[in-house]
């Protein structure tokens, strides 16, 4: 089994307060991983580590087989184009449609005609179930759920290695939970053929157990248990159970 | 007296401690923002868009702003000058101060409250709701493709509004005093002739153009920083008028006196 990204003896301090101490886990190419805790655990922290905009105090963080602290600044942006982030707020461009959101990624990053690049957003838009009436909306003109829609069509826009997903479904109802559940099931399993790895930052864990192949869970940050969801369920650390037990 | 003097290095000390780090941070965006202008992509159609914006947004306050302060300082020099039958003088009086001093510095004020505001409102909302970090993880870089445009948009810009202002001020004290208080129209254009040259315009649009780069500099920069909701949105885009108006105040001082030297 081959992994998409390594975090070998990961500390990240600011000033005298450790956030992350001695992380040390892998996650599995081609599968759905989510990296679960409570607030404050640290789960962003190692969101931005992967994406390279944190450094680590200690320790390395391996993407891809790649050491980002290697790279120059130029390489790093490069490099990004492997990864596709949903964010919790989809974090759509406001000033643009939903269409030229999706389009913008291709339009930076590719020699696409401006056919090719319609033909395309309008292909990933139908993919993730935008309704044909919301591509030249604006993100304001439509509801959190379709946000999401657009938001993660825009990420798979360049058909990315990592798909990141920050919080998906927090603060949104169940049956757009379940909803967005399903899209980033059904989106990794569209893209099996890349391999697409999915990472999952959440602390929802009906969500987790339902979609998640791995999953890592953060204390104080540290990796308390990193597992087969199965083996996560039937875990008897005592935060882990407490975890579960609070949340349903 | 020596616990006043106490206090008073313990105070300096304390402020050039809390504005030095804020300076370096601006400094560092100010040498970025150039480094980032030379290296491709060129996204030409941000530079327009943004230059529409910015003429949008000033215009027409620049033309109200240049007319009215035309017409009154004429009206105003008038009644100074009719005292000692030197009326005729109204007119290159009047075009000297617009030229040099009151085109460049009104409309840096008109732009500093209007498109400096707007600068660091969109860039803070933007970075307050993610998208600032959506740029970044695309590999886009924020401050090339949000920061570059608005400040190159601005040095261009401003030029041409201070020109308009010019033109517009001129005009109105043209209509006051030779419309309305009946100055003879062909000393006034005679005179206006014999004490304006070249090199006043130049120094108001070099002005200009500084102070463009001032206020767009400070007002992405505000938009940047800004921390936290809605409030800290606020917070810069009051941070990029009050600095963007206070820049355009200090620097006319300083850039009189310079290019008093070099122009003459």
């Amino acid at each position: 089994m081959s992994y998409a990204i390594e975090f070998n003896h990961l500390t990240k301090r600011f000033g005298n307060h450790t956030v992350l101490d001695d992380l040390n886990f892998n996650i599995h190419e081609g599968k759905i991983t989510t990296i679960l805790g409570f607030s404050g655990a640290g789960k962003s922290t190692v969101l931005k580590h992967i994406l390279g905009i944190y450094h680590p105090t200690e320790g390395q963080v391996k993407v891809l087989g790649q050491d980002m602290e290697k790279m120059n600044e130029g390489q790093i942006r490069e490099f990004r184009t492997n990864f596709g982030m949903v964010f919790q707020y989809a974090a759509l461009f406001d000033s643009m449609t939903n269409f030229e959101n999706v389009a913008f990624p291709m339009k930076e990053f590719t020699n696409y005609t401006k056919d090719e690049i319609e033909e395309k957003a309008i292909g990933l838009m139908t993919q993730v179930g935008l309704d044909e009436f919301a591509f030249h909306k604006l993100p304001s003109e439509i509801s959190g759920g379709m946000r999401k829609r657009v938001g993660l069509a825009r990420a798979l826009a360049l058909q990315p290695k990592v798909m990141l997903y920050d919080e998906p479904t927090t603060g949104l109802d169940p049956i757009t939970t379940h909803m967005v559940d399903d899209l980033i099931t059904s989106t990794h399993n569209h893209n099996a053929h890349l391999p697409m790895t999915s990472v999952i930052i959440s602390h929802d864990i009906a969500a987790t157990l339902r979609i998640s192949d791995y999953v890592a869970f953060l204390e104080k940050g540290k990796t308390v248990v990193h597992a087969p969801v199965e083996e996560f369920r039937k875990s008897d650390h005592p935060v882990i159970k407490k975890f579960i037990e609070l949340s349903t | 007296m020596i616990k006043l003097l106490k206090s008073s290095i313990e105070w300096l000390g304390s402020w050039v401690m809390s504005i030095t780090p804020a300076l370096g941070r601006f400094t560092l965006y100010a040498i970025s923002n150039f480094q980032w202008f030379f290296r491709p992509p060129i996204r030409k159609h941000l530079f327009f868009e943004q230059m529409v914006f910015m003429g949008n947004k000033s215009l027409f306050i620049v033309f109200l702003t240049s007319s009215f302060s035309g017409a009154v300082f004429a009206y105003q020099i008038y009644l100074g000058f009719t005292a000692f039958s030197v009326d005729s003088f109204v007119g290159p009086i009047v075009a000297i101060a617009v030229v040099k001093e009151l085109a460049p510095v009104f409309t840096g004020l008109v732009v500093a409250g209007r498109c400096g505001a707007a600068m660091a409102a969109q860039i803070g909302s933007m970075k307050v709701t993610e998208q600032i970090d959506a740029l970044e993880v695309m590999g886009v870089n924020s401050i090339q493709y949000l920061g570059v445009p608005r400040v190159f948009a601005t040095v261009v810009t401003m030029p041409m509004l201070t020109g308009v202002f010019m033109l517009v001020a001129n005009a109105g004290s043209w209509l006051v005093g030779v419309k309305l208080l009946g100055i003879d129209e062909a000393i006034y254009f005679a005179k206006l002739g014999d004490f304006m040259n070249l090199n006043m315009l130049v120094e108001g649009l070099i002005k200009a153009a500084v102070f463009g780069y001032l206020i767009s500099i400070i007002g992405t920069y505000q938009g940047f920083a800004v921390k936290g909701g809605a409030e800290g949105v606020g917070r810069g885009t009051n941070m990029a008028v009050v600095w963007g108006m206070i820049i355009v105040l200090i620097m006319d001082f300083f850039l009189t006196a310079i290019l008093a030297q070099i122009l003459g």
